[in-house]
C-alpha cells in the first residue's frame, strides 16, 4: 500500500501507547505469576521453577480468557528479565504462519540454537536466566496435525537446551505424542469470588464506581472468561462516562454490551410458545398457531438479535421452569440441542428459531 | 446519476434517522480516544455499513470519504495467487475475505500484518491507529478468525477492527470477547416511513401515506430495498397516484411459481419439473437458502394448519444438510419431494407417525 510507510522488515512494533487508552486486558496483564488469580495450582508448581534451574515442556489449557497467554508471558519475563526475553524467547500464535515448513524452518532454527550469554540486566534486578529457551506455541490447537507431528521431533532433539509450552482450548485437540511429553496444566473458568475481587480492583484502579448488581452482571455475562468482563466493563465505562452528564453503569448497559436479549423479549416470545409466565397469573398463556409463532419470530430476528444467544436463554426459562413437567422439558430439551448444533453447521437462523419456536409450542402443546 | 440509495446515505452520525441512542454512543466512542475494536452485527439493509462510514467519518474527518479501490494480489503457502478488491482511504482498508472462500486466513494474516507493521504516514491525521473493516464476517473461515484472535490484541496500538456481519452466531467466542458488540436493528414501519419521506422532500415531492406503507411492508426492514423501490414507483408515475405494483423481482415470482406446483401435483413427473426450475434458480446464482424460505413460504400459506409446521420442520433439516452437503440441488429436492408425500398423504388422511424419522 502505497500510502503506508513500511518500516521495513523488522517484526511488528509494539508502540508506547498512552496508558489512559490502554485496554485494560493489556493494562492489567498479570506481570508476575503471583499476580495471576485463580489458578492457585498452577502458580504454586510454576513458582518452584523460578527457583530451581528446570522446567519441563508444559501444555497449558482450558477455556479462554482465563489467564492462560498470561502465565506464560509472566513466568518467561521473570525467568529471562526484559533484557533476555527477545533472545531466549519465540511467541507464536495462530496469527503466524505456522505450517510443517515453518515448524521444520523457523521453529527448528530457533531451538537448536544455544542459548546466548546472560546479558547484564539494565533494570537492576536479578533474573534466574536459566540455560535455556522457551518457545511459545499460544493458541495451538489450531496447528494442523502434520505441523504438531513435525515438533515432535525437535522437542525430543533440543530438550536440553529448548523448552516448549503450548497453550490451547482443547487438549484434545493436541496429537497425543506432543501431550503425553508435557506437563499439563488446568486453568479453570475463573469463580465468581475471583472474578469479582479482579474487577472491584481495575474499578479502583480506574476511579470507576460500579455497584454489586453490575458486578454480578458481568459475572453471569461472561461465563468465567475474565477478558470478557474487563472488556464489558471497559465499554460500559466509556460509554457512562461519555454521556453528558456522566451517568451510572447500570447492569442493562452491561447486557447490551453483551449481546444479551433482554428479558422482555425472551418472556414475551416464550409466552407465545405456551409457556406459562413465571410471575402473573396462569390465564395469560396465551393459545396460539402457527402465524403467532412466525410472526413473533420474525420480529425478534428484524431486531438483529443472534440466535444462538436467542436459543440459550430460551433454554435456561425452560430447563428452569417452576411448572413445566419433566417430561415437557425432555421434548424441550432436544429441540434446543438440535437447534445448537444446527447453528454451528451454519444453518440459517430465522428457520432454526423458527423450528424451535414451532417444536416447543407442540412440546408444550396440551 | 447515482441511485438515490447512495445520493441520500447519511454521512455523519447526526444525519442517521433512527437509533438515535446508538449514534450518540458511536460518537461518544469516536471521541473518548480508546475506541475499540467493534462488531456491527444485524439484519440486512438495517444500516451497518452506513453507520459505520459515519463513525469513520466522526474519527478520521472527511479524508475518510476518499475512496480509491484496488486489487490485491496475495501468495498461499502453495504459491498459489489470490486476487483481493480492497477499498480503503488514507485511514482505513475494507475487505471481504469471503471472496477467497478457504484462503481467507491467508488474506487475514497478510494483510493485518502488513498493517500493523506500518505507521500512519499522514502526521495530521486524528488518530494513531488505522481502522480495518472485514465484511460478511459470520463467513470466515475457523482458521481465519483464529488468526485474528492474538492479533488483535497485539497490535492493538496501531490497529482496530471493524466486523460486520449479520449474525454472531458463527463467530467464535475469543473474537467476540475482543470486540464490543454493536446491534443493529431493522428501523421499525414509521422509521422507514420517515426516511422515506425524508428522500422524497430531498427530492422535491411528498410520499402519499398509502405507498410509504406499502414499500414498508414490502421491505420488511430492509432500509436499502425500500429506498430503491421507492425511486422506481416514481420511475413509474411520477405523480405516485396511479394504482401501483411492487415488481417483485423475477426470481421470487419464479420461487412462487414453483411453490404453486408443488401444490398442485404431487408425481414424479412434477418433481422433474420442478427440479428444472430449481436448477434454473441456483443457475441465477440466487442462494439456496433464499431460494428454500421462498418457496416454502409460498407453500405454507396454501395449506392446512396441521401441515405448516411440518414443512418448515423439514424445510430446517434440508437447509443445514444443504450447507454442509456438496450438491445444494439434492436437498433442496429432497425437500420437495417431502413436501409432496406430506401433502397427498394428509389428503388421502394417512396417520404418517411411522413415516417420520
Ligand atoms: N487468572 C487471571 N488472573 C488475572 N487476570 C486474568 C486472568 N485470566 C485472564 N485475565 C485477564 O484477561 C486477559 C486475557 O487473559 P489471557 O491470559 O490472554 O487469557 P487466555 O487464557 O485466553 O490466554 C488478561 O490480559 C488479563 O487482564
Ligand atoms: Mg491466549
Amino acid at each position: 500500500m502505497s500510502f503506508f510507510k513500511q518500516q521495513g522488515a523488522k517484526a511488528p512494533q509494539k508502540q508506547a501507547v498512552d496508558p489512559q487508552h490502554q485496554p485494560w486486558v493489556e493494562k492489567y496483564r498479570p506481570k508476575t505469576i503471583d499476580d495471576v488469580s485463580a489458578q492457585e495450582h498452577t502458580v504454586a508448581v510454576l513458582r518452584k521453577t523460578l527457583t530451581s534451574s528446570n522446567l519441563p515442556h508444559m501444555l497449558f489449557y482450558g477455556p479462554p480468557g482465563t489467564g492462560k497467554t498470561s502465565t506464560i508471558l509472566a513466568l518467561a519475563r521473570q525467568l529471562f528479565g526484559p533484557d533476555n526475553f527477545r533472545s531466549r524467547v519465540l511467541e507464536l500464535n495462530a496469527s503466524d504462519e505456522r505450517g510443517i515448513s515453518i515448524v521444520r524452518e523457523k521453529i527448528k532454527n530457533f531451538a537448536r540454537q544455544t542459548p546466548r550469554a546472560q546479558a547484564v540486566a539494565s533494570d537492576g534486578n536479578a533474573y534466574p536466566c536459566p540455560p535455556y529457551k522457551i518457545i511459545i506455541l499460544d493458541e495451538a490447537d489450531s496447528m494442523t496435525q502434520d505441523a504438531q507431528a513435525a515438533l515432535r521431533r525437535i522437542m525430543e532433539t533440543y530438550a536440553r537446551i529448548t523448552r516448549f509450552c503450548l497453550v490451547c482450548n482443547y487438549v484434545t485437540r493436541i496429537i497425543e505424542p506432543l501431550a503425553s511429553r508435557c506437563s499439563k496444566f488446568r486453568f479453570k473458568p475463573l469463580d465468581s469470588s475471583s472474578t469479582s475481587s479482579r474487577l472491584a480492583y481495575i474499578a479502583t484502579s480506574e476511579n470507576v464506581s460500579v455497584t454489586d448488581d453490575v458486578i454480578s452482571t458481568l459475572i453471569s455475562t461472561s461465563h468465567g472468561d475474565l477478558r470478557r468482563s474487563i472488556t464489558y466493563l471497559q465499554s460500559a465505562s466509556r460509554l457512562s462516562a461519555s454521556t453528558d452528564p456522566p451517568t451510572q453503569i447500570t447492569p442493562s448497559d452491561i447486557q447490551e454490551i453483551a449481546g444479551v436479549v433482554p428479558d422482555t423479549v425472551i418472556n414475551d416470545l416464550a409466552a407465545t410458545l405456551g409457556v406459562e409466565p413465571i410471575s402473573g397469573d396462569a390465564t395469560s398463556r396465551r393459545a396460539n398457531g402457527f402465524d403467532e409463532v412466525r410472526k413473533k419470530v420474525k420480529g425478534i430476528i428484524r431486531e438483529g438479535y443472534s440466535a444462538s444467544q436467542i436459543l440459550s436463554q430460551l433454554h435456561d426459562l425452560v430447563i428452569e421452569h417452576p411448572t413445566l413437567t419433566a417430561r415437557q422439558k425432555s421434548r424441550c430439551a432436544l429441540v434446543f440441542a438440535e437447534a445448537d448444533k444446527a447453528l454451528c453447521d451454519g444453518a440459517d437462523e430465522e428457520l432454526q428459531i423458527l423450528e424451535v419456536g414451532l417444536r416447543v409450542h407442540k412440546a408444550l402443546s396440551p | 446519476m447515482s441511485l438515490w440509495v447512495d445520493k441520500h446515505r447519511p454521512r455523519v452520525l447526526d444525519d442517521l434517522h433512527y437509533h438515535a441512542g446508538l449514534s450518540a454512543r458511536l460518537r461518544a466512542l469516536a471521541a473518548s480516544g480508546d475506541f475499540p475494536h467493534m462488531l456491527f452485527y444485524g439484519p440486512s439493509g438495517a444500516g451497518k455499513k452506513t453507520r459505520i462510514a459515519c463513525t469513520l467519518r466522526e474519527l478520521f474527518g472527511k479524508g475518510a470519504e476518499k475512496l480509491k479501490i484496488d486489487q490485491r494480489v496475495f501468495m498461499t503457502p502453495a504459491r498459489r495467487k489470490l486476487d483481493v478488491n480492497v477499498v480503503q482511504s488514507n485511514y482505513h482498508i475494507e475487505i471481504t475475505p469471503s471472496e477467497v472462500g478457504n484462503y481467507d486466513r491467508v488474506v487475514i494474516q497478510e494483510l493485518l500484518k502488513e498493517i500493523a507493521q506500518t505507521q500512519q504516514v499522514d502526521l495530521s491525521a486524528k488518530q494513531r491507529f488505522k481502522v480495518v473493516i472485514i465484511n460478511e464476517a459470520d463467513s470466515l473461515s475457523r482458521d481465519a478468525q483464529a488468526a485474528l484472535r492474538r492479533t488483535m490484541e497485539k497490535y492493538m496500538s496501531n490497529m482496530r477492527i471493524i466486523l460486520c456481519t449479520n449474525s454472531t452466531s458463527k463467530l467464535i467466542a475469543p473474537i467476540k470477547s475482543r470486540c464490543l458488540l454493536v446491534r443493529v436493528a431493522a428501523p421499525t414501519t414509521e422509521e422507514m416511513i420517515d426516511v422515506l419521506r425524508h428522500v422524497g422532500r430531498k427530492e422535491g415531492f411528498d410520499v402519499p401515506d398509502k405507498i410509504a406503507h406499502e414499500i414498508t411492508e414490502d421491505a420488511n426492514g430492509n432500509m436499502r430495498k425500500a429506498v430503491l423501490v421507492l425511486e422506481a414507483l416514481k420511475m413509474q408515475s411520477t405523480d405516485l397516484d396511479k394504482p401501483l405494483t411492487i415488481a417483485k423481482p423475477d426470481w421470487e415470482t419464479y420461487c412462487h411459481k414453483v411453490g404453486d406446483m408443488i401444490i398442485q401435483e404431487q408425481s414424479p413427473a412434477r418433481v422433474m419439473e420442478v427440479r428444472a426450475k430449481l436448477y434454473e434458480l441456483l443457475s441465477h446464482c440466487i442462494p439456496p437458502t433464499i431460494v428454500l424460505k421462498t418457496i416454502a413460504e409460498r407453500v405454507v400459506q396454501q395449506v392446512d394448519e396441521s401441515l405448516k409446521a411440518e414443512i418448515m420442520h423439514w424445510a430446517a433439516i434440508y437447509e443445514v444438510r444443504m450447507r454442509i452437503g456438496n450438491k445444494k440441488i439434492y436437498h433442496l429436492e429432497a425437500w420437495v419431494v417431502k413436501v409432496m408425500s406430506l401433502y397427498k398423504h394428509l389428503f388421502y388422511d394417512i396417520n404418517m407417525t411411522d413415516f417420520d424419522d
